[in-house]
């Protein structure tokens, strides 16, 4: 088979697997902090549960993000050696200070915040989990600047075929970089969210009624009722700057083929590269122009302005884009209703004492934070294509000379133990669940609270 | 400093520390991993709380070491990492398998354990392998034929067993009572495997290449060197003699083993590196040839000489907050 489709598979099973666990962890650090800060000062017991159950969360998610993110950074060599060859001399300083500002704080303090508190100080533990917390969003900083700088590359030149660094402020600080940084930390607010709503509803129907379940329970909806507005209004930013430097790809996430004025937000249709129109089309008229325009009139671009003369097209593929597109919004969409609807009835008659129907929805929506932080990414990084840096490297010319069968062999035994363990995650967080946040102990007493 | 002949030295130099620190680390707690058939439940539990804190970090290195090869010599590190599809391969499953089995044996339901156990040990176990036929591979210049694998495959063997030594060692250390005692037969038999390894990469690099031949035998050279390996042997004599007496009474000397190998694994990597220098991809790129730009990498080293002693500080604070025997891993 073909190494390039093959690794750009293996690419992508890798790093979709890989983001999953970061998601978590980037926000979920930050609650802890919270937990642990509201337990210092009430010291009601409740919260240092609630700590307790979601440090285990934490500590599993993180070794999941470890061990696959390692992987990903092979994968730099292994399969895209033309990545840095070309465009080392800024992907690497850049990763380079994310491994060491990063990396090697959440590692070290880790263990301090998992095993340390009955050795070191609270302070100090707390100071544990803060950079813990913060180590976790300066590698989101460091790889969302290059992932970035990748979409809108700026500050460099090109000599001989090689990318040189002229402007370090301006390669951090590239365009999209504050927009996707943006939009990508309130994605993980809004995962951990709907997590931590979504065990604390299914623990509540059970029958689990520690107090900490409806705490938790509050908790999640109203940081998911807070943050969703602002993830709404950080998207629709992000947008207008795709706009402005990829419009390939904004055409293609709208699924419109003709550049020009009153052009619908389409709620459905099946988009027909072959043919280059769309089947089925539902929409509401002149939408996507005032999105993008703010003007009915509004001119926003088409496909058929990215295929040149030769019939070369230089669009990414449509479909996928359009519908990962969809699946973020949409998803986004019912998070707006079930936040703000639990608020609602959390403000009428509190929380604990919530219609059923209501915390199934609640439990069913436990990943949907991952569901739209994957179809946002699968927008983003398909409609690069046929990029790998926008205007500077195609994904064939990075591409490694390994043989395909090479590739398939490790990308099966990829995409198999990345089934299991996912499987086995999901798994042992009901499980944790289900066993609640504590062992039965008299709330007086200080409780030994063993690491399983 | 901030020169295109003495920056890519000064990365070649941070590549080096950084996978020393990281087979003398990660290789004590793989190590751990190695010995779990040997042991019961209830050992093993006392075996990974001996590691829990620290093996995050340790991997961590590996991460250094190869964002180093990837971002100062990015020429190499697509040479070295495509001819190493395979191996690198394993390797990253079996750290992705231990890495995962380390959380999940402690919260999985307790049926589910053994399973988590096994998934530890292979893991460590492919890590080690892996590792061992790169180091091999690399010795013989990244060329594939029979005669090199089957020198990868001894190296393999090899780092393996000496893993498991440096584990045998850190269990000394870190715990008492029987488990101690049987860490110490556990030693025992993985010192002749690190006799045998170094044995044979140390026969083995010198007849492959003329000019590494040449760099230890000639005169003055095989003078000067020569403390490395008399150094070497004196210290497995030592460690040798050591373990026939361990553990003691009052618990003395429970370091010397883990000190030794680390003193071991240091002696053999300068040997190595020795070796090697000026090459980065073994008689084919050096290490000028395959350095990224000079303005990178000073902006690289820049970041470098702050935050690395800044790591290197909180990593021994780490170590002191944890030093003495392990524990029950416990959240609170
Ligand atoms: C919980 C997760 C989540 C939710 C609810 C949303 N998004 Fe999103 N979106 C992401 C998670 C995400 C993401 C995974 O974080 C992406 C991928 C890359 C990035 O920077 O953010 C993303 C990318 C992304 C892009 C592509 C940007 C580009 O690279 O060109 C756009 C235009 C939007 N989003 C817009 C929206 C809008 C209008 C939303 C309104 C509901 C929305 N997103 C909800
Ligand atoms: C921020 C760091 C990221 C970097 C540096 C990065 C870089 C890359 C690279 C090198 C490729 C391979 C070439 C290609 O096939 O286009 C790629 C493709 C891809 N990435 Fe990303 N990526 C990042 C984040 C993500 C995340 C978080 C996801 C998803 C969850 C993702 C999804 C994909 C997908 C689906 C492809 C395949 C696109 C295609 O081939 O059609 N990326 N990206
Ligand atoms: C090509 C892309 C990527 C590479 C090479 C990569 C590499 C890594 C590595 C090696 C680790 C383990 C660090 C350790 O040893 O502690 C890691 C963890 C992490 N990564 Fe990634 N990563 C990539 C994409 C991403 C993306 C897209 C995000 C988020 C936006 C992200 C955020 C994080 C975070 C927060 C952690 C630490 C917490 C955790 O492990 O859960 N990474 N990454």
């Amino acid at each position: 088979m073909d190494t390039l489709l093959l690794s750009r598979i293996q690419f992508a099973a890798n790093i979709s697997f890989h983001i999953l666990f970061p998601t978590i962890t980037i926000a979920l650090g930050w609650a802890l902090l919270f937990f642990k800060v509201r337990f210092n000062r009430t010291r009601d017991r409740k919260w240092m549960d609630l700590y307790l159950f979601w440090v285990k969360v934490f500590a599993l998610s993180f070794a999941l993000g470890v061990v696959s993110g390692i992987t990903m950074s092979f994968q730099f060599g292994t399969n895209w050696p033309g990545f840095m060859e070309t465009v080392g001399n800024v992907a690497g300083p850049l990763l380079a200070y994310e491994i060491m500002t990063a990396f090697f704080l959440e590692a070290v303090f880790l263990g301090i915040m998992l095993f340390g508190a009955s050795k070191v100080p609270g302070w100090l533990h707390t100071l544990a989990t803060f950079l813990v917390a913060f180590g976790t969003t300066m590698s989101a900083f460091w790889i969302l600047v290059l992932n970035s700088w990748m979409h809108t590359p700026a500050g460099h030149e090109l000599r001989d075929g090689v990318v040189y660094a002229t402007d370090w402020w301006a390669i951090i600080f590239n365009p999209s970089m504050p927009y996707r940084l943006a939009h990508m930390l309130l994605a993980s607010g809004l995962t951990v969210a709907f997590l931590i709503a979504g065990l604390s509803a299914w623990r509540w129907l059970r029958g689990d009624r520690e107090p900490e379940v409806a705490t938790g329970l509050r908790f999640g909806v109203i940081l998911g009722a807070l943050l969703i507005p602002v993830q709404i209004l950080a998207g629709d930013m992000h947008g207008l700057n795709t706009l402005e430097h990829q419009p390939q790809k904004v055409a293609a996430m709208e699924g419109n083929w003709e550049t020009g004025g009153n052009v619908p937000l389409l709620l459905f249709a099946l988009p027909d590269e072959a043919a280059r129109v769309n089947h089925y089309e539902i929409g509401i008229p002149s939408l996507a122009s005032i999105i993008l325009k703010h003007d009915p009139a509004g001119e926003v671009p088409g496909l058929n302005d990215f295929v040149a003369e030769d019939g070369t097209v230089m669009h990414p593929p449509v479909a996928p884009v359009f519908w990962s597109f969809r699946i973020m919004v949409g998803i986004g969409m019912l998070m707006l209703v079930a936040s703000w609807a639990g608020a609602w009835m959390m403000w009428r008659r509190g929380a604990d004492n919530l219609p059923r129907p209501y915390l199934w929805g609640l439990t069913g929506m436990t990943f949907a934070g991952w569901g739209a932080t994957l179809a946002g990414w699968y927008t983003t990084e398909i409609g690069r294509q046929p990029w790998l840096v926008q205007g500077v490297l195609t994904v064939e010319e990075a591409v490694g000379d390994i043989a395909g069968g090479m590739v398939l062999t490790t990308l099966l035994a990829y995409v198999a133990i990345y089934l299991a363990l996912l499987a086995a995650y999901i798994a042992v967080l009901f499980h944790l669940a289900r066993k609640g946040g504590r062992i039965a102990a008299p709330l007086a007493a200080p409780v030994i609270q063993p690491a399983e | 400093m901030f020169d295109p002949v003495a920056l890519p030295l000064i990365f070649a130099g941070l590549l080096g520390l950084s996978i020393l620190l990281y087979v003398v680390l990660d290789g004590f707690d793989l190590g751990v991993g190695l010995l779990f058939p040997f042991s019961d439940e209830a050992e093993r539990d006392r075996m990974v709380a001996s590691i829990g804190p620290f093996w995050d970090a340790n991997e961590t290195w590996l991460v250094l070491a190869i964002g180093i090869l990837l971002v100062a010599f990015p020429t190499a590190h697509g040479d070295i990492l495509t001819a190493l599809y395979l191996p690198v391969a394993v390797m990253l499953i079996g750290l992705i398998l231990r890495g995962v089995a380390f959380e999940f044996r402690a919260k999985a339901p307790i049926g589910h354990k053994r399973p988590w156990d096994l998934a530890f040990w292979s893991g460590s176990l492919m890590t080690a392998l892996a590792q061992g036929f790169m180091l091999g591979m690399y010795i013989m210049g990244l060329q594939w034929s029979w005669a090199t694998v089957a020198f990868a495959t001894l190296c393999a063997v090899a780092l393996a067993v000496a893993y498991s030594f440096i584990g045998a060692a850190w269990v000394i250390l870190k715990t008492d009572g029987d488990l101690q005692k049987k860490a110490v037969g556990w030693a025992r038999g993985g010192i002749w495997g690190v006799v045998l390894g170094m044995g044979a990469v140390s026969i083995a690099t010198p007849l492959v290449s003329e000019r590494i031949f040449d760099k230890w035998f000639r005169f003055p050279e095989i003078v000067t060197l020569a403390p490395l390996p008399l150094m070497s042997g004196l210290l497995v004599a030592l460690l040798w003699l050591a373990l026939r007496r361990l553990p003691t009474a009052n618990d003395s000397f429970a370091w010397f083993p883990f000190v030794g190998a680390v003193v071991l694994m240091v002696l053999g990597f300068f040997g190595m590196a020795y070796s090697f220098y000026p090459y980065i991809v073994p008689e084919q790129l050096t290490i000028w040839q395959a350095a990224a730009a000079t303005e990178s990498l000073a902006i690289i080293l820049v970041g470098t000489l702050v935050v690395l002693p800044m790591i290197l500080g909180y990593t021994v604070l780490a170590y002191v907050i944890f030093r003495g025997k392990a524990t029950k891993l416990s959240y609170d």
